[in-house]
């Protein structure tokens, strides 16, 4: 199916779920808002004719502009090589959302990874601990207004 | 060896027992799998068959740092990873030698200004001996640094306990 025959059937089997919809360019998706996000991501995962089996990736993006970190995810489809984005935008102080990695088990390490960078919360997640930094670090580095602490366990961080 | 060290003067004894201590140390170092990040590339195609280390007694690459003589650091280290590395390094069984490799382990390399979670160099975590730069550096050059250890190792002596 192509983007725009997949947004039309989201359309009209989850009206009110989707606010916005890009069909064309390198990237097509939809955006919802955070409580109708598990829905959404079930029917996709569910549906026959969608069968979006493969979470590829979440990315976490701070717009301190905008006042907002926005969650993307690719979706893709292994039996009928399709590919769907979904979007939502998250509060920056703050941000919480529920975890998919109940629909994906691939979630789990991605929001892991989310939590880690950018500071969002993740409800209901299996294992909500840091991924990359050490258990005991403060602060989130991706986050445009990320400050280094000085030092670390007696290793000075700025040299 | 702990039990004649230190014992003995310097003479004509201590030069012999030293001369062949280390030689059969120098040509069978044996090195711990330590590649962390690209150098453990090079690191490979060094033990590999064009650019061969076992023909310096230094090709068998052991797995636990128990058996091992020496710990080529390829690669960035982390502050997660430093902690690590220095418990391996504990667990080395003396003499023991760590050999920088790479513009990271030497001084944490192109991270060096903004990497927040890189330690700015290995030798803040473990005493180093030899130091190779490069990024990554050439297999001759890690051969070069290996030859060096050599030459390090053959100046050791049992006549006075080595400080390691």
């Amino acid at each position: 199916m192509t983007a725009k025959e997949i947004i039309n059937l989201l359309e009209a089997r989850l009206a009110g779920a989707i606010d916005a919809s890009v069909s064309d360019g390198m990237h097509p998706h939809v955006r919802v808002k955070p409580g109708h996000l598990i829905g959404l991501c079930t029917f996709l995962r569910d549906d026959p004719a969608l069968r979006f089996d493969l979470l590829r990736c979440i990315t976490a993006v701070d717009y301190p502009q905008r006042n907002e970190i926005e969650l993307s995810y690719d979706l893709i489809s292994i039996p009928h090589v399709h590919a769907l984005g979904v979007k939502v935008s998250l509060d920056r102080i703050g941000p919480e959302i529920e975890s998919v990695s109940g629909v994906w088990a691939a979630a789990e390490w991605h929001e892991r990874e989310a939590l880690d960078m950018m500071g969002v919360k993740f409800l209901n997640h299996p294992d909500p601990r840091r991924i990359l930094m050490p258990e005991d670090w403060t602060g989130h580095p991706l986050r445009k207004d990320y400050q280094d602490p000085a030092e670390y366990h007696g290793w000075e961080i700025k040299p | 060896m702990a039990l004649i060290e230190g014992k003995l003067e310097p003479g004509l004894v201590t030069d012999g027992i030293d001369y062949i201590l280390n030689w059969a140390r120098k040509r069978s170092i044996f090195p711990m799998t330590f590649g962390i990040a690209c150098c453990a590339i090079e690191m490979m195609a060094v033990g590999a068959s064009r650019f061969d280390l076992d023909r310096f007694g230094a090709g068998a690459f052991r797995a636990t740092p128990r058996q091992s003589d020496l710990m080529i650091v390829a690669g960035t280290v982390t502050f997660k990873m430093a902690e690590r590395l220095r418990r391996l390094w504990e667990q080395m069984a003396e003499p023991r030698y760590v050999m920088a490799m790479g513009s990271c382990a030497i001084s944490g390399g192109p991270y060096h200004k903004h990497g927040y979670h890189v330690v700015k160099g290995v030798d803040r975590v473990v005493p180093v001996d030899v130091y190779v730069p490069g990024c990554p550096p050439r297999p001759e050059a890690l051969i070069e640094a290996l030859m060096r250890l050599q030459e390090k190792i053959s100046t050791h002596t049992i006549a006075r306990k080595e400080d390691r």
